[in-house]
């Protein structure tokens, strides 16, 4: 069982936008890592207050090179790269005491 | 074992609050390729370099230390680097850069500043004044590390009354022109990179080349800045047959740098992956960001493969072979 906590969802900064992703894949498809549950499966899991299942994915998050090749093809427009770098900035605060 | 994040990530943070640069260089080494050529210090207009080819062959040495670390028991170890390095500077025993390296970046920018000045461009340079854009650590997601120096960044200019710079790589080209601008209010610097400024300049070239080149897109000079055409139509005045891989423009493919501090492997795998679609169209390759030129160069090792920065065609075209070595030497 996966707990959910809504205030990670509440807590997390407010310009992270994934509300219109539609689960469509074409980041998933065209991105150059090969990264698996970015972004559209991580973004589900933040939106979702799924806080465990997010912070587990530290590697994944700085995988990320930030190209945008997934950014400038997605149908929906979700600024996948800055919220990437918002989860990072989640990590830091939260789990590495960096910029606090 | 992978690199500790924390401590990775903690390095290079404490390393741009405490010292103004994730990888603090000296004066000498920041300044150096400036040595000789005149230009004024500061100014309305600069030529803003923001220390990214300066540190090239620095981050080439970290770099291959750090992938010999990654899986030793060194990692194990970094916390307490961490702890030294808010005191001393240990990234400065770590990294030993080849003086050849140092010298060829130092070309690169004398190039630009010369083509600038050939073009009829005035501008000034703010020499050991001039900062780190903090590209490295807004990208890691420190951001309130990195809002404090850009706020340094934007009082340094606005001391210095610097209403426009011209840059010299796509990272502090978009750190300038659109995050500081986002995260700071009142910025409003004017920012160009010298790609666009030489475009819009159109100026004589005075050598025709002879050959055919693949470009390489940076991935933020294309998809953030839309700089895409501007390098195509200045080689194609030179005389070079510009040529481009499946993958370029909007849809370029990443060489792997910006996963460089914390993942060498993966960034090196990336960069092979790169360096092989590119070598599928021709072997002359062109790059436009320094960043992108370590890392292809390291990954394409002793292939047949050459690979220059984009300044080098240019230079070559505006002096002539002769007058560019001769010109350019430190």
């Amino acid at each position: 069982m996966t707990a959910i906590n809504t205030l990670f969802i509440e807590s997390m900064d407010q310009r992270f936008d994934a509300a219109a992703c539609m689960n469509c894949g074409v980041c998933t498809a065209l991105c150059p890592m090969e990264i698996g549950p970015l972004p559209r499966v991580l973004f589900r899991q933040v939106m979702l207050g799924l806080e465990e299942k997010v912070m587990a994915n530290t590697d994944t998050i700085f995988s990320c090179l930030l190209c945008k090749m997934c950014e400038v093809n997605c149908p929906a427009g979700v600024p996948i790269a800055e919220n990437v770098r918002l989860l990072r900035n989640r990590i830091n605060t939260t789990m590495y005491g960096l910029g606090r | 074992m992978s690199l500790p994040k924390k401590a990775v990530l903690g390095i290079l943070t404490d390393n741009l609050s405490r010292r103004r640069s994730v990888l603090p260089l000296s004066r000498n080494v920041a300044t150096e390729w400036a040595r000789g050529l005149d230009i004024p210090r500061g100014g309305k207009t600069v030529l803003y370099t923001g220390h990214m080819y300066q540190l090239i062959p620095f981050i080439g040495a970290m770099a291959d230390q750090m992938k010999a670390f990654e899986d030793s028991w060194v990692t194990s170890l970094m916390d307490y680097g961490r702890l030294v390095n808010k005191v001393i500077n240990i990234s400065s025993f770590m990294t030993r850069a080849k003086n050849e390296e140092r010298q060829a970046q130092n070309r690169t920018l004398r190039s630009i500043a010369m083509l600038l000045r050939e073009s009829g461009v005035q501008f000034g340079y703010l020499y050991d004044e001039e900062l780190y854009s903090g590209a490295l650590v807004y990208d890691q997601g420190v951001d309130k590390v990195f809002l404090s120096h850009a706020r340094v960044v934007q009082k340094m200019l606005a001391d210095h009354g610097v209403k426009k710079a011209i840059t010299v790589d796509p990272h502090t080209t978009n750190m300038l022109r659109h995050v500081y601008p986002e995260v700071l209010d009142g910025f409003g610097l004017e920012v160009q990179s010298y790609l666009e400024v030489l475009v819009e300049r159109n100026s004589e070239i005075k050598q025709q080349l002879d050959g055919r080149v693949i470009v390489h897109d940076s991935c933020v000079y294309a998809r953030h800045e839309g700089i895409i055409e501007q390098p195509r139509d200045m080689l194609k005045r030179t005389g070079l047959t510009v040529e481009s891989p499946e993958l370029s423009g909007s849809l370029t493919h990443c060489c792997g740098g910006p996963i460089e501090s914390l993942f060498p492997k993966k960034a090196h795998a990336i960069a092979e992956k790169r360096i092989e679609q590119l070598a599928a169209t021709g072997d002359n390759i062109v790059t436009m960001c320094p960043i992108c030129l370590v890392n292809l160069k390291h990954a394409a090792g002793e292939d047949n493969i050459k690979i220059k920065d984009i300044s080098e065609y240019f230079a070559e075209a505006f002096f002539g072979v002769s007058r560019t070595a001769e010109s350019v030497r430190t």
